[in-house]
């Protein structure tokens, strides 16, 4: 019942041991794909499905609408990171027609810890965020894709992500919403 | 402050979960002397009264016992044909038990995919453009509030007319639906929800909401 009292205020977890356990799953499906195109592959499904499920907490934690532009959109996304990640990325470098965007991240909680050997420099260890995002997205009925273009595991500054707007999925919208 | 039900209807229109809550139990049992002064009828696999009332025996219930022993069809658990049982005089006086039919997990189904529609063609039937669909829906002795939420899944309850805070109630009970069911590695989606905690977490809010109002949650 303590759990039901506090259901509100965010459920709060040391971010090192999310980190950890992140790093762990990391570890097993290098051990266990052996070949890192497969791993990237794998995080991306595994945060994939973790977005179709993690998008109806969003919504019924934050009761917000459906978005009428990317920008918005964008702002969403933005708002989810803070509330499951607790960073605030920024979100910079339109193109001008408006249907992508970078997400900056000055620090990113998922490597806290890591290095990355040599030998795994194909490796993308923070695969799983694309992967939230498209799963997420499409359960509102909006197809993206994303990738990172920076990343500070390979020496870049700020790991940059960036997200582009596909398509709305008209056949999906359910009824009394178009 | 009655709360009756309530369900969830996956985006597909399948009923992935229902959830009696105060359910009005109808139960009459009477003795009967030859002839029956009510008329009964075998329709839908049940014993209904067609015509005649008395003592809370309404038209419209079923016989749901012969002298104590359940009926089931036209039978009873004993193998026994109820019809030849009520026409044979030398069986009287009889205590029959009437009530109100229970509505079974298929007629459940069948009614939340007869909602899916209804609701699709309220906001078809709009003389405004992006209406919504069905939100309340009222009669005289129940109403139904339904809550649609952006990715598709439908939450609906049955309360009493006069019953408010529904609508927070139906945002709690997504958040629950997030945490319990979502959450839980073995749901897997649009799915019947079969998670005991997800299940227990909801009656507790149920009764919760009946004793002290939807804002003390």
């Amino acid at each position: 019942m303590s759990r039901q009292a506090s259901r509100l205020d965010q459920k709060k977890v040391n971010s090192e041991l999310f980190t950890l356990t992140y790093g762990t799953l990391v570890t097993q499906l290098l051990r266990d794909y052996e070949n890192v195109e497969d791993v990237n592959k794998q995080l991306e499904r595994m945060g994939y499905n973790i977005g179709v499920r993690l998008i109806e907490d969003f919504l019924a934690r934050t009761s917000s609408g459906r978005c009428t532009d990317f920008k918005e959109t964008a702002e969403k996304i933005q708002m989810g990171f803070k509330m499951f990640l607790g960073i605030s990325p920024n979100i910079t470098n339109w193109s001008p027609a408006g249907d992508e965007f970078s997400l900056i991240f000055d620090s990113n909680p998922l490597i806290e810890f890591v290095e990355l050997p040599d030998n795994f420099m194909q490796l993308k260890y923070s695969n799983i965020l694309p992967g939230v995002l498209r799963g997420a997205c499409e359960m509102v009925q909006m197809e993206i894709s994303s990738w990172f273009v920076q990343d500070q595991l390979k020496g870049d500054n700020c790991t940059e992500l960036r997200v582009k707007f596909i398509k709305r999925l008209e056949d999906a919208i359910p009824a009394g919403e178009d | 402050m009655v709360i009756y039900g309530v369900y969830i209807v996956s985006k597909s229109g399948g009923l992935i979960f229902n959830h009696d809550h105060n359910i009005v139990k109808t139960e009459h049992l009477k003795t009967f002397k030859y002839p029956l002064d009510l008329k009964l009828e075998f329709e839908n696999k049940k014993i209904v009264v067609n015509f005649g009332s008395k003592d809370g025996i309404q038209v419209g219930h079923v016989l749901l016992a012969v002298d104590k022993i359940p009926v089931s069809g036209r039978q009873l658990s004993d193998g026994r044909d109820v019809w030849e049982i009520l026409e044979d005089p030398k069986n009287f006086p009889l205590s029959l038990t009437f009530g109100r039919p229970k509505m079974t997990t298929n007629e459940k189904i069948f009614l939340a995919s007869m909602f899916y529609p209804l609701f699709a063609i309220a906001s078809q039937l709009s003389p405004e453009p992006r209406s919504s669909g069905i939100k309340v829906l009222e009669a005289d002795t129940f109403k139904l509030h339904c809550f649609q939420t952006l990715t598709g899944v439908k939450f609906i309850t049955i309360s009493e007319p006069h019953q408010t805070g529904m609508e927070p109630l139906l945002k709690k009970i997504y958040e629950l639906y997030a945490d319990y069911a979502l959450k839980n590695p073995f749901y897997s989606l649009e799915m019947p929800i079969r998670c005991e905690l997800f299940e227990s977490n909801l009656q507790n809010l149920l009764e919760q909401v009946e004793k002290t109002g939807i804002s003390n949650v």
